[in-house]
């Protein structure tokens, strides 16, 4: 970013306070002037940052990353330009959360919507050829009437192989490197005592160390180069035998054949190895499918019910939850800004206790004190009588319950806007209306409020839009229960949008369906989106900020 | 502390002429009650809390007696739990994240308050309307994309406290620059002007005069930026996938979200300790936050 700043060409001593040394127009980050301590630590954290950077590029290329080698070499070069280069003041401040923001925020908006096209998920999460691997290997049996041969497990720093006793002759081979013939290695009766470049494991190592004993049974030797001749795999690590896919792959035709019924798997375009009867395989892959995610979340029979009711009842709640606690927190200023009543700032203090709680902690303590047993629940013992209020699991208490705890959490907020916008209102539009002769009543309710919604506005709409994805009051308080009893999805009435893609996502455990919750995630950052071009055209007008 | 400065006046309007007792009554007096209703609302819960905490058993009982029994029964227990490891995940990942929003975002701001560049006022839009956009509701890629910075530096992956103080600091410029922003332009430029006459270079006017005269909006956007993952769930869940990395909101989920198992005493314990640093902070800045708040932040 070039600069018109005079500040920045202008020359300037560096380092240490004194007269200017510096040739005119060089930058003073490559200046050395008397002691330069600044420039020493701007050095070494320069430094330190390439290194990390390189590492990092490094570690990319070995594990074929591409898209984060390149990433992080024009990161790293990128930094290396903006601190070392004359031209760039402004960039030198917003280079650190420029680069965070980059990766974490646009990056991540990006890819969801990527993935928002994908299949991406539970049994689509690679490519086709990975699939195709998974696959034979998932369907590998032991060849029918197959010999097994003495078998011993070879170690060799941190990889394991096995070596083989057939026909007098010692085979030796590992994951990647087919069996071959070994002439150098010793045997002894049947056990095979020493192979060259290899550490033989003995028994009691094998039985004493599990990792260990886990890699031998998922060790999987190929016999030849070519892959139809199966593999050499092993169930206690002295026997080995011929195991071969059931399944036979035909890279031209795109098809698995099932060698045992005959069955053939054609892939299809939508990631799925498909036979004629409509069974598919397992083990899909990842293809693009372009808006299907969207069209699907409203058609699936197990979403498009709970999809409609969920988003009604997001608005509801973002919406109720807002009126209420504004409202109570504006009757509350106004009640309360009156200089007659002593002990002001204590009640203050006390009224924003719920605020100063943790939202979190206090979700999770509303659910205990709103439990249905009496025994156990503190508001049914204590203000319904030891009635056995179902609180939390009838549909529609929930919802009351879940408005009723969010009011108690945000109250204390408006209370304070407002409070704080209230005394700000300007005293000579007031006293205007005293004089043009305005009852108290028709002050506030013609003057009070428009003035009052200038500046609370935006922050209704922040606080709508901060609900609409409240998700932590939801998931602690109810998580989206009572369950929803006519779909097999595990979505419940007190579920919102948020909630509901991350039950749909499955990052926290179960069915994974990335690219249908990533399609979601996208129909609420418009929805968002709206709410906030409101929230935009409102804060432009004032002007002073930007 | 409250009642001597408001005293004063209270008592010239209280006092005179039965007219103006009269409107005392009608004007004033009900508010008491209603206050110490809402007083009740606000904070019996909280009592509830506390008493559950020094109770000696390990429910949350319906007593209709607060503080029956006081015990150190479950505070002690507390110890033979992960919450103090808990306790400390979460003040490491909270603590670096507000130093590094107050870092990046005060850098930011100054850039922008006090340079004039290309691609400022672009600048300025685009972040105002990238922070319209939660960063939460892109969690899935936020997953994937630690999930593939795993297999390359593990120190980045999943189930990393790093990984997730990353994360945090993504959004640190999009929320607090505009707050920041705001507040620098009060400052006079003046000021740095004769500092760089008397011979400051950018660094020193920065670290040694600008951020002196800003401290009071460091100070709110610290303890917003604090608050933040200290209260995040959905992330820290996702991100953090082994107990001794978990933090308290992850952890105390846990504890209670169990029908059956819940553990009500260690929970009600772990709550009011948990909450005292950030009670103490929200009661001892207040007025500073009421301006920051206004300034466009928001919890729910």
């Amino acid at each position: 970013m070039p600069t018109d700043e005079p500040l920045a060409s202008s020359p300037s001593s560096a380092g240490t306070p004194g007269p200017a040394r510096r040739r005119p127009g060089e930058s003073h980050a490559r200046a050395w002037h008397g002691t330069g301590w600044g420039f020493v630590v701007k050095l070494v954290i320069m430094a330190a940052i390439n290194a990390v950077g390189l590492a990092i590029v490094w570690s990319a290329y070995v594990e074929g990353s591409w898209g984060i080698l390149a990433g992080t070499l024009a990161l790293t070069v990128a930094a290396n330009w903006v601190y070392f280069s004359k031209r760039s003041l402004p960039s030198k401040y917003l280079f650190p959360g420029l680069a965070f923001l980059l990766i974490f925020q646009l990056f991540t908006m990006a890819y969801t919507f990527n993935v928002a096209m994908t299949n991406y998920g539970t049994g689509h999460n690679s490519t086709q050829e990975q699939a195709v691997d998974a696959l034979l290997i998932q369907n590998e049996r032991a060849v029918e009437g197959a010999e097994t041969y003495p078998l011993t497990v070879l170690q060799r720093d941190g990889e394991i192989g096995f070596a083989l006793l057939a026909d007098g002759q010692v085979l030796v081979g590992d994951a990647e490197t087919a069996l071959a013939a070994e002439p150098q290695a010793t045997v002894d009766g049947d056990s095979v005592t020493a192979v060259p470049g290899w550490d033989v494991v003995d028994r009691a190592t094998l039985l004493g160390d599990q990792s260990l004993q886990q890699q031998v049974l998922d060790l999987r030797v190929p016999v030849s180069d070519d892959s139809d001749d199966g593999s050499i795999r092993t169930r206690e690590g002295t026997r080995g035998t011929v195991y071969q896919s059931t399944l036979d792959w035909d890279p031209q035709a795109d098809t698995l054949t099932d060698t045992e019924t005959g069955v053939v798997y054609v892939a299809r375009d939508d990631g799925r190895f498909v036979a004629d009867d409509g069974s598919a395989l397992p083990v899909g892959w990842q293809v693009y499918v372009g808006f299907d995610n969207f069209v699907r979340g409203f058609t699936d029979t197990n979403y498009a019910g709970p999809f409609w009711r969920i988003t009604a009842w997001t608005f509801a709640f973002a919406i109720l939850t807002v009126a209420t606690s504004f409202l109570m927190g504006l009757w509350m200023a106004v009640v309360f800004n009156d200089a007659r009543i002593r002990g002001r700032k204590v009640m203050r203090m006390l009224f924003i206790l719920p605020y100063a709680f943790p939202a979190f902690l206090s979700a999770l303590l509303w659910r205990g004190m709103l439990n249905a047993n009496p025994d156990y629940g503190i508001i049914n013992n204590l203000f319904f009588f030891g009635a056995r209020i179902e609180w939390l699991s009838d549909p529609w208490l929930a919802k009351l319950a879940i408005i009723l705890v969010n009011l108690w959490l945000s109250f204390p907020y408006w209370f304070l806007v407002c409070t704080g916008a209230l005394q700000s209102l300007p005293n000579d539009v007031l006293e205007a209306a005293r004089i043009d002769g305005a009852s108290r009543w028709r002050t506030w309710t013609t003057i009070t409020p428009p003035l009052l919604l200038i500046s609370t506005a935006p922050l209704i709409i922040a606080a709508f839009a901060f609900n609409f994805n409240n998700f932590t009051i939801i998931y602690m308080l109810t998580e989206g229960r009572p369950r929803f009893t006519d779909t097999s999805a595990v979505l419940g009435h007190t579920d919102i949008l948020i909630t509901m893609i991350y039950q749909i996502s499955g990052v926290a455990g179960g069915r994974a369906d990335y690219g249908l919750a990533s399609a979601l995630s996208i129909i609420v950052f418009l929805v968002v989106g709206v709410i906030s071009a409101f929230a935009f055209r409102r804060t432009r007008k004032l002007e002073e900020i930007l | 502390m409250a009642t001597t400065t408001q005293a004063a006046p209270a008592r010239v309007a209280a006092r005179p002429a039965p007219g103006r007792r009269r409107r005392w009554l009608v004007d004033v007096a009900w508010k008491y009650p209603v206050a110490i209703l809402l007083v009740f609302y606000a904070a019996f819960p909280l009592a509830y809390v506390l008493s559950a905490a020094v109770a000696s058993s390990g429910t949350l009982t319906g007593s209709t007696e607060l503080f029956r029994s006081v015990s150190t029964a479950n505070v002690t227990a507390l110890g033979e739990t992960q919450f103090w490891r808990w306790m400390a995940n979460t003040l490491i990942i909270a603590g670096s994240t507000a130093v590094g929003s107050v870092l990046m975002g005060a850098a930011a701001a100054y850039a922008f308050s006090r340079f004039r560049f290309t691609g400022r006022r672009g600048g300025l839009t685009a972040l105002l309307i990238i922070q319209m956009f939660p960063q939460m509701l892109a969690f899935i890629s936020i997953f994937l994309l630690l999930l593939a910075l795993g297999n390359v530096v593990p120190v980045l992956g999943l189930n990393s406290k790093l990984a997730l103080i990353c994360v945090y600091l993504g959004g640190a410029l999009g929320t607090n620059t505009f707050l920041m922003y705001g507040f620098f332009n009060t400052i006079p430029r003046e000021i740095d002007e004769a500092a760089k006459i008397d011979g400051a270079t950018h660094a020193q006017t920065y670290w040694t005069i600008i951020v002196r005269l800003v401290t009071p909006i460091l100070a709110v956007v610290a303890l917003l930026s604090f608050v933040g993952p200290f209260g995040d769930f959905i992330l820290a869940r996702i991100i953090l996938t082994s107990e001794r990395n978990w933090t308290l909101a992850v952890g105390m989920y846990a504890w209670v979200s169990d029908q059956l198992n819940a553990n009500w005493g260690l929970f009600a314990a772990g709550a009011v300790i948990a909450s005292l640093p950030i009670l103490a902070l929200f009661l001892f800045l207040q007025k500073y936050i009421v301006g920051g708040l206004t300034a466009g932040s928001v919890k729910g």
